[in-house]
């Protein structure tokens, strides 16, 4: 039994031991009910016991709660002990309570009482148990109880500083408990200017508390940020002797230096005042600067200490996100770490650089480090160093490696962790399907993921990869080659059946004239299957089978049999009976021109955003790694194809299957993250500079001039979608509200931000929704809206909630512009010059701009954005190919005024000109205003 | 903020634990088990961080002992790590050269010390110097008290 220190309670250790040295679970819980006993009898017995006894059992009870039984009794005994006239006793009396009473416990009101005596004792190490046990306990009684002292002892100038460092941090904790508790006013330069505190100790402290504040409200705490930079600029030049004890292993101040690197991020920018943020970034360089000395000291404390400012550093840098030269200079430095001997440093740095890949400045400088990461995502001994590297390659993919980088992934698909391959396949699909230039190489992918990684291929996935074939008539046969031969292989997964059972329904013809892919071989191959399969996937094919009738007549008899069969016809399973029987009834009845058109090829499916995009979000709510940058635009689809029909999009999605009972993972109707997380739809339309740090909430409305579909707000907290249809001049928005995190957000009420008179020219009804966004939740909220008569702006939407028990505010602009009551109008070349010219009259009608390109000139580009616009683009009508050439209706309750469009591009100049012609002028004006910032 | 702190034997068993956000009984337990199962199962020369839920896990193990911090995605991990180390160091000086038994058997010092390392979450003081003067100071009231108990335990009270 080691010494015990201090006034040493003997009884207590020679109990410690006893337990140490029970034989068996038994034992030991025999040895605590004879403890248990003993003290309740000393608790109830008649002698008083004294302060020491008391103090003994007490401690005793502790530690056989903290062995993991349950203690049910003692608590008054402890509660006596606060006001015990000897220390020793009061601590335990303290200890016990941290330990073991709940926030809302009754007792808790019995021991304010004693707290507030030792916050108001002349000795401070009693004031610091009293503060140690608000912060400790933190309930909202306690709030209310000591709301008022605490901040009086943190700016007092008799308070002492290891009072007021406590203090600083008990105030933190019950501001977390209870907003309200920190008085406003005077109090907040008061609080401010702890940071030029002459002790480190209250500094380190305050800022924790400051950070906290400003959370909450940035504009009144705004007065901290040139003091945090004063304070970081004197840290990160001092000497490491200035600071004596505050100096960790060489390194100045490292707690605080962090702590103020992290206030500064709540900032964008972090400071406006541009003299402030030139020293800030004197304090960054500095600190890249100081990674590059040789290190103090080899103790790996050093370079944690020094790493983890470095660390921090590069966060403020990535959040700042306007330093090119910085983000770069971070870049090349997280690349030194990334062959670093630390495994700790290796996967930090993994982590960073994700961040640095979504910035434009540094994107290009992450992707110099491709192979090193490729290496690391096979070599690593270490899991959670693998997925790291997994999840930078995919922030860093884009059109010029993703080759390379999706190859790279599936290759190590083949042995990788089970517990990362579901993530991983979700991401080599998004990468596929974003990057492809080639479908053919889009649907190798996906069905080399089957191969590899069947099981981990959920249905979004193969869902998709139907759509897209569907969709894309290049790639058809293709597709129905490739999955023939994928479906020789002697065991192939049923995912690889389901696909191949669908794509050879819809176009086995293409392959047919092949002798070695006839008909007939055709459906033995896929037949030779289906006893192997699941009832969903045989009903799959049993459709795929009506369809062969169509295509091929010549195999129908053999299909027909199969139809006959009592495992079929006569099934248990009543959707397979059923099928069977209709289908074979069908094939029995139906003319073949009735045939043909019931078994048409499926129509296009609508262009809609990708499910898969948020099976990842919802699978890592929290840390979602981004491939969001620059012009990763994906192929665009046709024209023909883009409908803002969505009700049809749901339909077709729901019918894929064709099953009367669909599975449970349909992307639009269980997820309940749904089409709200769906941000890769954005591919589609997005402006080509899109840069969104992962913090800040990403708000920008202008893209959802020529979109409308897509996420409309997205912090750490919520995330806004909305999907809209238009119909003449009237629109419905369906807006999804989804909760983040996992608490609750109360008092959850949107409002419209739109002034009568606006109202009058476009009028907005929104339904109310419930006060209340559960964790991980998805509401929907409907938005009519009517356009009366022509108005500028868009009306935007103030959602106020609190979470955490903070208020929070998020503005969002609703895409509900004026171009969004459009109707394309087709006209031919002859007619369109005659209304521009009877138009061009006078300068009323007209309005004009010309703007210099504020992102690269791609046409491609310009032309996705001209048709989501709502007009109607006009091929062939300008004599230079390069101009567009629109032509719309806009429709509004009181009229509906023509509008004609012509943009001109100039490459050489980088230039636009732009020409809007209407039969109203306020029209033109606006339409023009609307269209030219969208380049 | 840190959200707890764990300290456990490389046999499983816990040492000490400190909440800094309050959880029903239950929950402690239920995190506690699998977090120690978890780390008990990494090799030595992995990462020292884990992503747990939507926290992040920083651990270190010193002689047989595992001191495990849990931190919101905010945080710093390295210099997590660090508070950890200096929290061992503090238990060194204090105890001379610390073993798991000095933890089990002054349960009650290793909180107080932990006390003035961090409160509510967060660092309080990072001064070495400043934390052992603390910790002497509450010795110091301590020994000012007459030992009555010593009679009792004795059984001669």
């Amino acid at each position: 039994m080691p010494a015990v220190r201090g006034d040493g309670m003997r009884g207590l250790a020679v109990f410690i031991s006893d337990i140490r040295n029970c034989k068996s679970k038994e034992a030991e819980i025999k040895r605590i009910n004879k403890e248990l006993a003993n003290i309740r009898s000393k608790f109830k017995g008649d002698k008083t016991l004294d302060g020491y006894q008391k103090k003994k059992y007490v401690c005793k009870l502790l530690f056989i709660f903290l062995l993991g039984h349950d203690i049910d009794f003692g608590h008054m005994e402890a509660v006596n002990l606060l006001s015990s006239n000897k220390y020793s006793e009061k601590q335990i009396g303290y200890l016990f309570i941290s330990v073991l009473v709940n926030t809302n416990s009754e007792l808790i009101k019995l021991i304010i009482q004693s707290i507030k005596n030792d916050l108001a004792s002349r000795n401070p190490i009693h004031v610091s148990l009293a503060l140690q046990c608000i912060a400790n306990i933190g309930s909202r009684d306690m709030a209310e109880a000591f709301g008022n002292d605490i901040p009086k002892l943190l700016v007092s100038g008799d308070t002492m500083d290891v009072v007021k460092q406590s203090a600083a941090l008990c105030l933190l904790r019950l501001f977390r408990t209870s907003q309200d508790i920190i008085p406003g006013g005077e109090w907040t330069s008061r609080i401010i200017h702890l940071l030029n505190d002459q002790h480190m100790g209250v500094v380190t402290a305050a800022t924790s508390l400051i950070d906290a504040l400003v959370k909450k409200n940035p504009e009144e705490y705004k007065g901290c940020v040139s003091l945090a930079v004063s304070r970081l600029s004197r840290i990160v030049t001092a000497s490491y002797t200035d600071l004596q004890d505050y100096t960790y292993y060489f390194v100045p101040a490292p707690w605080l230096s962090v702590k103020l690197l992290r206030l500064l991020q709540n900032y964008t920018p972090p400071a406006e005042d541009p003299g402030v943020r030139g020293r800030l970034n004197e304090c960054l360089e500095t600190i890249l600067n100081k990674a590059q000395e040789p290190p103090k000291s080899k103790k790996v404390q050093h370079s944690n200490a020094k790493n983890a400012v470095l660390f921090e550093a590069i966060s403020l840098i990535i959040h700042n996100d306007s330093e090119a030269n910085l983000l770069v200079r971070a870049c090349n430095q997280l690349g030194q770490f990334l062959s670093n001997r630390e495994t700790n440093l290796r996967y930090l740095a993994l982590e960073s650089m994700c961040h640095l890949a979504t910035s434009e400045f540094s994107h290009e400088a992450v992707k110099k480090h491709q192979e090193v990461v490729i290496l690391s995502m096979k070599m690593e001994k270490d899991v959670s160093v693998r997925q790291q590297a997994v999840d930078l390659l995919y922030a860093m993919c884009d059109k010029s490696n993703a080759e390379e980088i999706v190859q790279e992934m599936l290759n190590y698909l083949e042995t990788a962790d089970y517990s990362i391959r579901e993530e991983m396949v979700l991401k080599v699909a998004i990468l596929a399907e974003k990057y492809a230039t080639d479908y053919t190489w889009y649907v190798d992918v996906i069905l080399n993921l089957i191969r590899i990684a069947g099981d981990y291929v959920s249905e979004e996935v193969w869902y998709r990869v139907i759509q897209i074939v569907i969709n894309r008539d290049e790639v058809q046969g293709y597709a129905a080659k490739t999955v023939f031969e994928a479906l020789q292989a002697p065991a192939c997964h049923e995912n690889m059946v389901k696909v191949g059972g669908y794509i050879l329904g819809e176009f086995g013809n293409l392959i047919a004239g092949d002798q070695r892919s006839s008909p007939s071989v055709q459906f033995q191959l896929l037949h030779s299957k289906y006893h192997l399969c699941s009832p969903m996937t045989r009903a799959l094919l049993l459709s795929t089978y009506i369809k062969f009738i169509n295509l091929f007549p010549e195999i129908k008899a053999q299909i027909q049999e199969v139809f006959k069969q009592d495992s079929n016809l006569r099934s248990a399973d009543a959707e397979l009976q059923q099928r069977a029987s209709e289908y074979l009834q069908l094939s029995v009845i139906a003319s073949s021109d009735v045939l043909a058109t019931v078994l048409e090829e499926m129509p296009a499916f609508p262009e809609r955003e990708s499910s898969i995009l948020a099976v990842l979000k919802k699978k890592k709510p929290g840390r979602v790694p981004e491939n969001d940058i620059k012009e990763n635009k994906s192929p665009t689809p046709a024209a023909t194809n883009h409908t803002n029909d969505v009700n049809a999009s749901n339909a077709s999605q729901a019918d894929l299957l064709g099953l009367s009972t669909p599975p449970t993972a349909q992307p639009h109707n269980s997820s309940n993250t749904g089409v709200l997380l769906d941000v890769l739809g954005d591919i589609y339309t997005k402006p080509s500079n899109n840069v969104s740090s992962k913090t800040s909430p990403i708000v920008d409305p202008k893209k959802f001039v020529c979109k409308n579909n897509g996420v409309l707000y997205e912090s750490n907290i919520l995330q806004i979608g909305v999907k809209s249809e238009f119909r003449q001049n009237l629109a419905r928005l369906s807006l999804f509200y989804g909760n983040k995190t996992s608490t609750s957000l109360v008092n959850f009420v949107p409002v419209v931000l739109w002034s009568e008179e606006q109202s009058a020219q476009l009028s907005v009804q929104m339904k109310e929704v419930e006060p209340t966004l559960e964790a991980g939740a998805q509401i929907q909220q409907m938005v009519n809206a009517e356009c009366i008569e022509d108005y500028s702006d868009a009306p935007s939407i103030l959602v106020s909630f609190w979470y955490n028990g903070v208020p929070q505010k998020v503005i969002v602009r609703l895409p509900l512009t004026l171009n969004k009551f459009f109707e394309p109008t087709e006209m031919n070349g002859e007619s369109f010059f005659a209304r521009w010219k009877n138009l061009g009259n006078t300068n009323q009608q007209r309005s004009q701009k010309i703007f210099k390109a504020s992102q690269p000139m791609d046409l491609q580009a310009a032309r996705t954005k001209m048709i989501g616009f709502g007009m109607q683009l006009l091929d062939g009508i300008d004599p230079n190919p390069d101009n567009f050439v629109c032509a719309g209706i806009i429709h509004m309750r009181t009229q509906q005024v023509g509008c004609l469009l012509r943009l001109e591009p100039n490459k050489n100049a980088q230039m636009y000109r732009l020409t809007v012609r209407s039969s109203k002028e306020s029209v033109s004006v606006e339409i023009c205003e609307l269209l030219a910032d969208q380049f | 903020m840190m959200q707890f702190m764990l300290l456990f034997s490389r046999q499983g068993k816990l040492r000490l634990q400190k909440w800094y956000v309050a959880h029903p009984d239950k929950l402690k337990k239920k995190i506690t088990r699998e977090l120690i199962t978890t780390i008990l199962a990494r090799k030595p020369k992995m990462c020292s961080f884990l992503e747990w839920r939507d926290l992040k896990i920083v651990y270190k193990r010193y002689a047989s002992l595992y001191f495990c911090c849990a931190i919101e995605q905010d945080d710093n991990e390295l210099l997590t790590l660090e508070v950890i180390h200096r929290y061992v160091e503090l238990l060194d000086k204090y105890f001379g050269s610390v073993c798991e038994l000095d933890i089990i058997f002054n349960f009650e010092k290793a909180y107080f010390i932990l006390d003035e390392l961090m409160l509510g979450g967060e660092i309080q003081e990072t001064s070495k110097k400043n934390v052992l003067k603390a910790i002497a100071a509450q010795d110091l009231l301590q020994e000012e008290e007459t030992p009555q108990g010593f009679f009792d335990d004795h059984g001669l009270g």
